[in-house]
Parts: C-alpha cells; structure tokens; sequence
C-alpha cells in the first residue's frame, strides 16, 4: 500500500460510522445462533468453589433460593436459575424460594418447568419445592427472616398458609437452611445477603450475579461468599460443572464472537490514533 | 406467551433497537409505550405487593370498605377490645401521607419528618453492617500469609496472589492518601496505585461489556426463536 494511501485508510479508520461497528456485532452475535458452533469453557475458581460447596451439601438438603431481579437481567440470571433447579432436583433438594424483588418469584415459576423438563422430573409443590413470593422492605425482610421465616413468609405466592406445607415443618429462621442461594441484579441483592444474613447469622451463601455487579461482589469471595457466577460466563461455567448444559453455554459462543469483534476494533482504533497523530505531529513540525 | 404477546414484544424490541441506525418515530413510540407501561407496572405491583397487604389488609381497612372478610387490626381494637401490633402499621401510614404532602407547596415542609425517619434508621442499620461486613471483614481478608508452605514449587501461584494483594492494598491506599504530597516513594507508590485502579476499571468495563451483549443476545434470540421460529 502506497504512503498516502495507508495514511488514508487509517483516516477513515479513525471516522468510522458507529453503525458499521453495531453491524459487525450484530453479525457476530447472530451467525453462532444458527451454526450451532460449540466453543470449550474453561471454569474458574469461584464458579468451582460454588458447586464444590453445592456437591458437599447432603441430599435432600433445605436450600433457601433468593431471586433477586427482573425480566430485564432474564438472559443473565434465567438460565443459573433453571440450571439450579436441575441440580437441586439431581440432589433431591428441598427448595425455598422467596423474592426480594417483586418479579424474582415470577422467575421462579418460569424457570421450574424448564428446570423439570430437562431433569425429568418435577417437583412437588409443598414438599420439595415452596414459593414463598415477593415481601416489600429489601434488607429488612432479610434481616425479619433471621428471627422468624413464618413471620416474614406467612403466606406463599399463591396465598396458602406456609404452615400447611411439609417442606416449612421445622424451620424457624436460618438457622434451618443449609444454603442460601442467591441470584442478584442490583439492590436489594448479593450485598445485602452478605450484610445481613452471611455475617449477623452465620449462613453459607453462593450467588449468580450479573456481570455489571459481579465486580462489586468479588471483595466478599472466600469467607463471606462461597462462590460467584460472574454473568453469563458464570452461567455457562455452572452449568458444565453441574453437568446441565443449557442456554448459557449455547449463547457463550456468540458471546465471545463478539468480544473478539470488539477487541478487533480495540486495536484497531489505537492503531489509527497513534498513526494519525504521529502524522499530524509530524507534519506540524 | 400467546402470539400476540411475541408479536408486540418483537415489534418493541426492533422499535428500540432501530435507534441504533437513528433517532425515528418508531423509536420514540416504542420508548414512550415502555415508559408508560413501566409507570403503570410499578404502580400495581406497590399497591398490590405493598399498600393492599401490608397497610389496607393489616389494619383492616379493606374488610371496612367490605373486600375481605378476615378482621385487621383496627376491628381487633375496636370490636374485640384487643391490642394488635398490626396498629403499628397506623404510624407507617402516617408517615406516608406526610411523604406525599410533598406534593402540596404549603405542606411540603411535612415530608421532611418520614424522610428524616427513613434516613435515620437506615443510617443506623447500616452503620454496624458495613462496618463488621466492609470493614472488619475486609481487613481481615486481606491480612493473609505472605509465604504459604506447601505449594509446587518454592513460589506458588498462592504467594504469588498474596503478594499481588498487598502491593495493591498497600499502593492502593496510598493513592488516596492525601496528607503527603505524592513525591518520591509516596509518589511512586501512588502511580503503582493507579495501575490497580485502572485495572479494576478495566475489568468493572469488560464486565459490562459482557452483560450488554449477554442482553442483546437474550433479545435476538427471541426475535429469531420466539418470533420467527428460526432456531431449533
């Protein structure tokens, strides 16, 4: 390529439409879903350790799932969520979910069948699986909870008396949980759980966050968090290490298709710059 | 979802991302009907999940207008002559219209008082929290061994991980610690210091990334499954 030429191309390189770049993207994220391309996933250390803490638990262990967000961290968050309902029908679990957001139960309920069909097998509702819903008042009703899950709970989703269900004989507060389970896309969520359940009350804690929040959450791994998913990634890492290999790992391939796109134009914009600066500053001399 | 549900949720979804191409009446219809339904949404789901239960059911307001037949707290008082701690909720009510009389210039000083209740004991509550949870807690994890035995190799990944920990803690803080002008060693410190930070940024930034195109890929993959019925 001839000088003028060169210093053209990374001119306009410098100049490119944004829309050609959400084209790329576009194309990127689009073609893995017809390929049906299968990428390897390494797994991490704290998706490793979540599941390690998930595979000490005994069967038939009571586990409290906290759902934590709405439909719009669906792609994120959806698929920990049925992925941790296979497992805990594997593990024969005895499962309690509850909401700290208004549609964290909703998500339930849409990520159980899904959960069932791929295990199949289904949960009974009362003994092994109890919807308690939503209860306003964020950090506080976690806080309630530690003194008496009736008294904060004392109706499920669908407005039966929890006393009625077999699954709740016998628990009082945290005390009676083996796991806490909590998928999180904001406030209230991860930290809160942290706060006020994981160091007033002593309770063993692993979380699926989104990626946007897994950053502030990492600071609590080790002690206080035994295992994070980090966004889809961690979805995906969760659900070949459960060995329920579900949506996360399909969308991972146009996931990383992207990013490649991304890092792409990364290093091509800093090319451009330095090119073109170096130009100007020598022609300004 | 019906087939009428699939076909506003994909119209919506091409309608909000066609602001990519440019700003468009499409988009601006889309963005409008989003704003509106996620006003009315909200305003259902706190009147259901919150006042009707915790207020209205509670204090027995709703069995006085004839919607349920279970006694509140008021008709525990009133017609059985017994205290109910539900009448607490009288005081969370109030609090709340006066938070409303914001609404109205003359009366707006009121809304001052339930605000100064709710910034008190959430200042309260988490005062201890953070401290034992972001504090405490924090130091303590990062107060690990400097050499950890039992490793392949005399210089373990462990080693290496906790000396990365104290030189970022360490350079970290002194980043912000202002008392003393960042020259020499502080000042060296310091810039160390910033390399941590914009590493953290940088992963905090690659994380978004990744949660943007996680909510871009749920969308398509809607459109091209749900919607058009193109993926098996």
């Amino acid at each position: 390529m001839a000088g003028p030429n060169r210093a053209d191309f990374w001119n306009s390189m410098m100049k490119i439409d944004r829309r050609i770049i959400f084209l790329f993207i576009f194309v990127a994220i689009s073609v893995p879903m017809f390929l049906q391309i299968q990428l390897k996933i390494p797994t991490s250390p704290e998706v490793e350790s979540l599941v390690a803490t998930l595979d000490k638990l005994p069967d038939g262990a009571r586990v409290l799932v906290s759902l934590d967000y709405d439909p719009g961290s669906e792609p994120e968050l959806q698929p920990m969520a049925e992925t941790f309902f296979g497992y805990a029908l594997k593990r024969k679990f005895k499962v309690i979910v509850i909401g700290l957001w208004p549609q964290g139960p909703i998500q339930a309920e849409r990520a159980k069948p899904i959960a069932e069909t791929q295990a199949g097998r289904q949960f009974e509702y009362g003994i092994d699986y109890v919807n308690l819903g939503y209860q306003a008042g964020n950090e506080l009703v976690i806080q309630r909870m530690g003194s008496s899950i009736p008294q904060t709970f004392p109706v499920d989703y669908f407005g039966k008396p929890i006393t009625e269900f077999p699954i709740m004989q016998g628990v009082t507060n945290f005390s009676n949980i083996d796991y806490v389970f909590n998928l999180s896309a904001g406030y209230p969520g991860t930290v809160e759980w942290v706060l006020f359940a994981v160091d007033r009350f002593n309770i063993v804690l692993g979380a699926g966050n989104t990626a946007v929040q897994a950053p502030q959450v990492y600071p609590y791994l080790g002690k206080q968090l035994k295992g994070i998913l980090g966004g889809m990634k961690g979805g995906a890492e969760f659900e070949i290490l459960t060995g329920l290999p579900g949506r996360a790992v399909k969308y991972m391939t146009g996931q990383t298709f992207a990013h490649t796109i991304i890092v792409l134009f990364i290093i091509i914009a800093n090319i451009a710059y330095f090119t073109t600066r170096k130009k100007e500053q020598g022609g300004l001399s | 979802m019906s087939t009428l549900g699939i076909w506003v949720g994909a119209l919506l979804t091409l309608g909000i991302l066609s602001f990519l191409y440019k700003d468009n009446p499409f988009y601006k219809l889309s963005e409008s009907i989003f704003l509106g339904i996620s006003a009315g949404y909200w305003f259902v789901s706190l009147y259901y999940q919150s006042l009707l239960p915790k207020l209205f059911d509670n204090l027995g307001i709703t069995k006085m207008m004839g919607a349920s037949e279970t006694d509140g707290a008021l008709q525990s008082l009133f017609i059985h002559g017994r205290w109910d701690p539900n009448l607490w909720y009288l005081i969370a009510g109030a609090l709340g219209i006066m938070m409303l009389l914001r609404l109205i210039p003359k009366a707006g000083w009121i809304s001052r008082w339930p605000l100064a209740f709710v910034v008190g004991t959430t200042a309260g509550l988490y005062f201890t929290r953070y401290l034992a949870s972001n504090a405490f807690s924090q130091i303590n994890a990062t107060l690990k061994g400097f050499v950890v035995f039992g490793q392949p190799g005399f210089f373990g990944w462990a080693n290496l991980n906790n000396l990365i920990l104290l030189i970022g803690v360490v350079s970290g803080l002194t980043y912000f610690y202002f008392s003393k002008e960042h020259k020499g060693i502080v000042g060296g410190a310091a810039k160390v210091g910033i390399y941590f930070l914009m590493v953290t940024f940088g992963a905090s930034f690659g994380y978004t990334v990744m949660s943007r195109m996680s909510l871009l890929i749920g969308r398509l993959d809607f459109i091209y499954g749900a919607w058009l019925g193109l993926l098996r």
